[in-house]
């Protein structure tokens, strides 16, 4: 066990005071209200959980050994074709880079999570934040105050949601398991004095507890309990009633959980949330890969479509990154149950948004199979870094972390290539 | 990976099932003898114990040395029997367990109480759903193939019989046959997909759940720190190649339609397929010359000279108890160092020694001074002080209980008496709610059940707002508010015994004074909904939803 040189209250109480010593209030309300670059920026990841097959989305290789049933079509980007499980992402294509070099080491779905949403690979006695966890640190540090509502957001998460990491428990994502239905327990069961007499009683209960634990308070727990309460009341609870678009808006987004996280997502982006998270389940399709993965396109396609095209029309689009990205890849090789096995090495993304170029492909994988690296090969914490970049994070600072090691939020360097 | 299905409502689903335990609870209490449960003991006799004990605190007090850290005082008793009931049972405990506790004048009384819990049938089923998610998680699989509830009742008779942990394992590994015949052939049947074994699958959960060690990875290619080789793997993997789904269940068939069984794996860069042989990853020479494949299999794992597999079990059961393992991450561990021994190769040790007995190690555990310990840290110390013990145990670390143990203390915290009954009917409740929308909204930890979390903003909602939460505490037929405020006859001792049903402690003079002030003069149902108010801040506390 190690021994921690700092606690990590230590290092909330330094964090927050970085907070309050920027405190610029009055900006808040009007950075909501900003559109354009100029607006503080949020990430939105669309989380392809189980490993996509880079194959049977991106990086089609009809007609070859390893390419399967998957056919290819043609885009609004010259040279560029996708799968045509994503003819509504084809008319899109000019909007977003498309990397089909990616490359990582990790091949477990727990440790290849990890570093793909962290962007570096597990540790030992050190929890890396999530990229979504660090634009919401970035929300904190600039000292906004303007969300009654969490800075993150998961929809239909798997048992990996973005996580704090090292920057603590109130940088975990908040989980809605079904945007269209799961966000209740809102409404206090009793009003007026009755409710206010109960948060005033909990105080006295909590006070009694803490008095002689003073560690009672790194458990977040009233912190939690004020910001549920907050949160009760508060007017952004609007953005989640996704019901009160109107039907063609929903219908484009397509009927699913995914789809209608999405438009959710874009709704919440709007009132200023900073990273929202939409999980797809599914693509771990070590047996009948291709019906898979033409099921989950169908869900992918029109809401990626629809998000893009509605970022933009609301002038979102230079203020909000969109990634979407698995763990990993999946194999060249087709198995006798015709699945694909896990593949860290080329493997596919889409990105934009940002600060990021439009239209551009990097990267090739070899049409064989034979070739396990691609032609130009990009590092997950590159791309990271990008992002982060992009978000206006300064990722290259180091800051402390509670095991006393300072820590860059990203070891990697941005790709100039990618940047607008 | 797939999520569960929307089900619903948990209250729906708990109805029935509470009005069932109301009047089982009104029976049994009328039936009851006023000592509770039974005085029945199971375990290793408290002198005899004594001696491991004895040993475990030496290494607890050594740590404590080195590390510089200050141990904090003893807990209470009633502070370290809440801690035990949470433990063992997954729930707090109630107050009619209270009073009879308090009755007890012993002074060895949590000796005595501890072999009384081992003995309850909620301890069988509580440890055996836990040992469950850590061999085959949570996963339904397929039906009829594959039956979970079968398991996990069979988990649960070979802990009442005190069946050897080592000689379980043996039995997960080797077992043939249907599932529901032979329970056992679950661990295998667990990873049949559409009539297939995977014995990657198996091979990984074997390695994490009996070894502590996480071999996946090696699937695709080398393990990033420790010394496995992705050959290593296919090595492991190539014990199951010989077992087969069949339609009498499970079966080892080295020849199979008259052709010799092998298992064979595609080769990454010449896609050919090549035939791999049984293999394990160190020490060979445990491995016997006879038996079928996953017998060696087994019998190499179990070997009384494998470190790991008793240094596993210790760190795992440490979790259970404690809600953190004593090393981190728990299926992960490092490679144990040789001619170095630490809290697990002494636990491991003594496990193995006296007969790899569950009940022996669990008892242990919740015996040595790392348990017993109290969360308030030593007077003086700083916050930096203060996690340095929480980290080296010397200051009972604060963990957020588990959603079932939240869900169980809920329930009896509703309930004076004890919710348990012969059939063992809260573990059918949490059978059912594991699915229900409280775990699913709390957040079923799956199968990474011992990763430490903050709560989160939506578990305080369920809490506060929730339909079960105001079932429970909303006055119904026969729960405690309705009791509380009609059968006590003082403010005083209302607020008394709302505390020992929600927090097993008494209030302080100031809460005591705070919500008597609350009850003063109010009569019927203005009193009553004083009541739910005190009831809601109590267990909307920290005090209630983290383990202390």
């Amino acid at each position: 066990m190690s021994t921690p040189l700092s606690s990590r209250r230590d290092f909330l109480r330094i964090s927050s005071g970085l907070g309050l010593s920027i405190l610029l209030p009055a900006l808040d309300l009007r950075a909501a209200t900003e559109r354009g670059p100029a607006r503080p920026k949020s990430l939105i990841t669309l989380w392809m959980a189980g490993g996509p097959s880079q194959l049977e989305t991106w990086d089609p290789h009809p007609g070859t050994k390893i390419g399967g049933p998957t056919k290819a079509i043609k885009t609004n980007v010259e040279g560029l074709s996708i799968a045509d499980h994503f003819p509504r992402m084809a008319e899109r294509m000019d909007s977003v880079c498309v990397i089909r070099s990616l490359v990582s080491k990790e091949g477990d779905h727990e440790r290849a999570t990890y570093m793909l949403k962290t962007g570096f690979r597990p540790a030992p006695a050190l929890i890396h934040p999530s990229l979504s966890a660090i634009v919401a640190q970035k929300y904190d540090e600039d000292g906004c105050k303007d969300l009654a509502i969490p800075r993150i957001i998961s929809f239909s998460p798997n048992q990996w949601p973005a996580r704090g990491g090292f920057l603590g428990d109130q940088y975990d994502a908040f989980k809605i398991f079904d945007p269209k239905e799961n966000l209740h327990n809102l409404a206090a069961r009793v009003q007026g004095t009755r409710q206010s007499q109960r948060v005033e009683n909990l105080s006295v209960v909590e006070k009694s507890f803490a008095r002689k634990r003073a560690q009672a308070k790194a458990t977040l727990h009233e912190e939690t309990v004020k910001s549920a309460l907050t949160m009760m009341t508060s007017d952004q609870l609007k953005a989640f009633k996704i019901d009160e678009e109107p039907k063609a808006v929903r219908d484009a987004y397509g009927d699913s959980q995914f789809g209608q996280g999405c438009l959710a997502a874009r709704r919440l982006v709007e009132v200023g949330v900073r990273a929202v998270e939409v999980t797809l389940d599914g693509f771990d399709t070590h047996a009948d890969n291709f019906t898979g993965h033409a099921l989950r396109g169908e869900k992918v396609d029109p809401a990626f479509a629809a998000l893009i095209h509605d970022l933009k029309e609301r002038d979102l689009w230079d203020s909000t990154v969109v990634l979407c990205i698995g763990e990993f890849g999946r194999s060249p090789a087709i198995n006798p149950f015709s699945g694909r096995d896990h593949w860290p090495s080329g493997f596919s993304a889409v990105v934009g948004g940002a600060g990021f170029k439009q239209g551009l492909v990097l990267g090739k994988t070899d049409p064989e199979g034979v070739a396990k690296m691609p032609e130009d090969p990009i590092e997950v914490q590159d791309l990271y870094a990008t992002v982060l970049k992009n978000l206006g994070v300064d990722f290259a600072r180091e800051r402390m972390t509670p095991i006393g090691r300072p820590m860059q939020f990203s070891a990697g360097t941005p790709i100039d290539r990618l940047l607008a | 990976m797939t999520r569960l299905r929307k089900s619903p409502s948990t209250f729906t689903l708990l109805l029935p099932i509470l009005a069932v335990a109301g009047f089982a609870a009104v029976v049994f209490a009328a039936a009851r003898s006023p000592v509770g449960v039974s005085g029945r003991e199971v375990g290793a006799e408290i002198s005899n114990l004594k001696p491991t004990v004895l040993v475990v605190d030496r290494t607890l007090a050594k740590e404590w040395k080195d590390v510089g850290a200050t141990p904090a005082s003893a807990a209470t008793d009633l502070q370290v029997f809440r801690r035990l009931s949470l433990a063992l049972f997954g729930m707090i405990p109630s107050l009619e367990e209270i009073r009879s506790f308090e009755a007890d004048t012993r002074p060895d009384r949590l000796d005595h109480w501890t072999r009384r819990m081992l003995a309850d049938p909620r301890f069988n089923d509580y440890f055996a759903e836990r040992l469950a998610r850590m061999v085959v998680g949570t996963e339904g699989g397929q039906f009829i193939i594959y039956r979970r509830d079968r398991f996990v009742e069979w988990l649960s008779n070979q802990l009442k019989d005190g069946v050897p942990w080592d000689h379980t394992v043996r039995s997960m590994l080797t077992q043939q046959g249907l599932s529901t015949d032979r329970p056992a052939v679950n661990f295998v049947a667990a990873a049949i997909n559409e009539g297939d074994i995977d014995e990657n699958k198996l091979a990984g959960r074997t390695a994490r759940a009996f070894l502590g060690q996480r071999m996946d990875c090696a699937q695709c290619h080398d393990h990033p720190f420790a010394v496995w080789k992705q050959e290593q793997f296919e090595g492991l993997a190539s014990f199951f190649g010989q077992t087969k789904q069949t339609i009498t269940g499970v079966e080892d068939m080295p020849v199979q339609n008259g052709v010799q069984q092998e298992y064979k794996v595609q080769d990454r860069k010449t896609l050919k397929d090549r035939v791999v042989e049984p293999r394990v990853p160190f020490h060979p020479e445990w491995m016997p010359q006879e038996g079928s494949r996953r017998e060696k299999l087994a019998a190499w794992i179990t070997h009384p000279e494998n470190r790991r597999f008793e240094r596993a079990i210790a760190n795992r059961v440490w979790g259970f108890v404690f809600g953190k393992p004593y090393l981190e991450p728990v299926d992960d561990l490092e490679d144990p160092k040789d001619g170095e021994t630490d809290m697990l190769d002494v636990l491991g040790t003594e496990f193995r020694e006296k007969g790899y007995d569950l009940r022996r190690l669990v008892q242990t555990i919740v015996s040595s001074k790392a348990f017993r310990t109290s969360s308030e840290p030593p007077a003086g110390a700083d916050e930096k002080a203060t996690h340095l013990s929480e980290c080296h145990w010397a200051v009972f670390p604060l963990i957020r209980l588990r959603p079932e143990q939240v869900i169980g203390s809920m329930l009896q915290s509703s309930s004076v008496q004890t919710v348990d009954y012969n059939s063992n009917l809260l573990f059918r409740l949490i059978r059912i709610t594991r699915r229900s929308d409280f775990v699913k909204e709390y957040g079923d930890f799956g199968d990474d059940e011992l990763q430490l979390h903050g709560g989160t903003i939506p578990q305080r909602l369920l809490m506060m707002n929730g339909q079960l939460a105001a079932e429970v505490f909303e006055a119904g037929f026969f729960n405690p508010t309705s009791r509380l405020s009609v059968m006590n006859s003082s403010d005083e001792k209302c607020v008394e015994n709302a505390y020992l049903v929600c927090l097993t402690r008494r209030p302080t003079a100031e809460e005591s004074t705070h919500f008597s002030g609350r009850l003063k003069d109010l009569k019927g149902g203005e009193r009553r909904k004083a009541v739910e108010d005190m009831m809601w801040s109590l267990v909307n506390s920290t005090e209630f939803s983290w383990n202390h």
